[in-house]
């Protein structure tokens, strides 16, 4: 994903000389290809988070659309409240990009897993939120991002995720992208599960369980046409997301159904507590938070 | 207008009285029928707690009516406690969390380095908030991308919000600190107009370096019961004081 990224940031950048990238020195073997073309619009302020976000917002203040760019959660919550304040208050086009997000650093530790940035940064005024699921959604939606007016957040994946897509299929922010239409039951995935859900699918097919499958790419804002429809077909909706349970997708997902008051039985699968402190891979700890054709089972066995 | 809100800061508001006198009498480049002007100079009040005094500036210098500075902190008036870009004219950003307004600039200042546009930033900062550390994250690259079209004025009253400057985080020896960092630095006293137009108005003492003030100045200056008492960064006059205090500034 950090591949698509940066070759569609330089295709944007290109094309729309107001495009900055500023990172607070990180992205090493990634960024590089950037500086080369566009030397006077990349900076590097130095390890320094605040800073970063604050003279961003004061550089898209004068005209410029500038993407921040770190790892997992220093370019959030290191400096939220530039984030909130200098940005999001005054509504400014600073993209806020975070490699590896969810649990992509793995064993690197708790520090590195970006698991609450999803819940975070949809809360804060102005903001739109985004998780691609697979690099075809990265490179589809970068432009669309640069073409913002306001705020955006980015979380990329970095374990070499697979392209799920096909290549002509269409990637519009804020609508979910539809992969696979189901009877049964519908997942619907955010970020880099994509993969794993769409595995999944196939697994549960094999079992006789027909489940559809939407890439909820766009977290904020939500397709909530998309949730009651899916909600309405099957009836049976489990949300997917390497993201802590309290105010992620699968809240998200709730409190659209409930204000809508459509009925639908609902189920989670994401982070919770209990995954604090173990070292492990990002495929070791998804394996922790459970296997998830086998909880979809259950889930849709359990309704009938 | 703070007496009639109950709000506090207004020691905070008469320390940068002077400064602010000569910032808007004499050196921003700005023109109150064009507040988005892009060529004008910024102005970023970092202590976005002295909001009132710079209301008064603005609606002194015709950016808006001054009759908005009595709805100061009034259900649903256009001025809120901390200084507020939303619907007010010429508040370029909105602050009232300490160590904003630096890294906003130095943002501001990069880009019109970059467009070779010869506006300049110029960021009114506490003292207090250099306990913060974003404002040191600021300083440091600030020298690195040498922005000479940025200058930092800090009310240096000495105090802070609970105690002196000297009993919290003591920021002495405070220049050389600045010129640690590579910062063109000049001290004045901070009520003298003449030698703060001086400084503003002179280019930084070395090219491709970005510049500081330090104004020595007094918390309430001007109101003998205020000055330099820790006291009046929260207290809010009531009507005696607010009489006692507009009789000695008028003298």
């Amino acid at each position: 994903m950090r591949t698509a990224f940066i070759q569609a940031l330089m295709d944007v950048a290109a094309a729309d000389s107001r495009i900055q990238l500023v990172t607070a020195d990180l992205g090493y073997s990634v960024v590089e290809g950037f500086a080369e073309s566009f030397p006077t619009r990349f900076i590097n302020c130095g390890v320094a988070e605040q800073l970063m976000a604050g003279m961003s917002a004061g550089m898209a203040m004068s005209g410029r659309v500038v993407f921040t760019y770190s790892i997992a959660n220093f370019p959030t919550m290191r400096c939220l409240e530039q984030i909130r304040n200098d940005i999001c208050y005054h509504n400014v086009p600073v993209k806020i990009v975070a490699v590896g997000g969810g649990l992509a650093y793995g064993a690197q530790g708790y520090t590195h897993h970006g698991i609450e940035d999803l819940a975070v940064m949809a809360v804060l005024p102005h903001m739109t939120v985004i998780a691609p699921g697979d690099p075809h959604e990265v490179r589809a939606l970068v432009p669309q991002i640069a073409a913002l007016d306001g705020p955006c957040y980015l979380r990329l994946g970095r374990g070499g995720e697979p392209v799920v897509h096909a290549p002509d299929a269409e990637i519009v922010l804020g609508k979910a992208a539809v992969l696979k239409i189901g009877t049964d039951v519908t997942l619907i995935s955010t970020g880099a599960m994509l993969k794993p859900a769409l595995d999944a699918v196939a697994a549960l097919a094999a079992q006789g369980i027909s489940a559809g499958l939407l890439s909820m790419h766009t977290v904020r804002p939500l397709d909530v046409g998309a949730i009651i429809e899916v909600a309405r077909r099957t009836g049976n909706l489990v949300t997917v997301e390497e993201h802590v349970l309290a105010g992620g997708l699968g809240t998200m997902v709730a409190d659209a159904l409930l204000e809508a008051g459509v009925p639908a039985r609902l189920k989670k699968y994401g982070i919770g507590a209990e995954l604090h402190g173990v070292v492990g891979s990002q495929a070791y700890l998804r394996g922790l938070i459970g296997d998830l054709p086998a909880m979809v089972r259950s889930f849709v066995e359990a309704g009938r | 207008m703070v007496h009639k809100a109950a709000a506090s800061h207004i020691g905070a508001c008469l320390s940068m009285a002077d400064i602010l006198a000569v910032l808007y009498g004499r050196v921003l480049r700005i023109d109150p029928q064009r507040p988005h002007w892009p060529d004008r100079d910024r102005y970023l009040l970092s202590k976005g707690h002295a909001a009132a005094i710079v209301y008064s500036a603005l609606a002194e210098r015709g950016f808006f009516p001054s009759e908005w500075l009595e709805q100061y902190c009034q259900d649903d008036g256009p001025l809120p406690g901390h200084i507020s870009h939303v619907g007010v004219p010429g508040v370029e950003v909105s602050t009232g969390s300490l160590g904003h307004a630096l890294p906003i600039a130095v943002g501001m200042a990069l880009a019109a380095k970059q467009d070779g546009a010869d506006w300049k930033v110029y960021v009114q900062m506490s003292d207090g908030e250099c306990d913060e550390g974003s404002v040191w994250e600021a300083i440091l690259f600030a020298a690195q991308a040498g922005l000479d079209n940025l200058v930092v004025v800090v009310d240096y009253n000495k105090i802070q919000s609970l105690d002196r400057v000297a009993n919290v985080s003591e920021l002495e020896p405070f220049a050389d600190k600045w010129r640690a960092f590579r910062w063109s630095v000049v001290e004045v006293d901070g009520h003298d107009h003449d030698a703060l137009t001086q400084a503003l108005t002179s280019p930084p003492a070395r090219q491709g370096r970005p510049s500081v003030i330090i104004a020595h100045t007094v918390k309430g200056k001007g109101v003998s019961f205020m000055e330099d008492t820790v006291a009046w960064h929260y207290r809010s006059p009531d009507a005696d004081q607010l009489a006692k205090a507009v009789a000695e500034l008028s003298a």
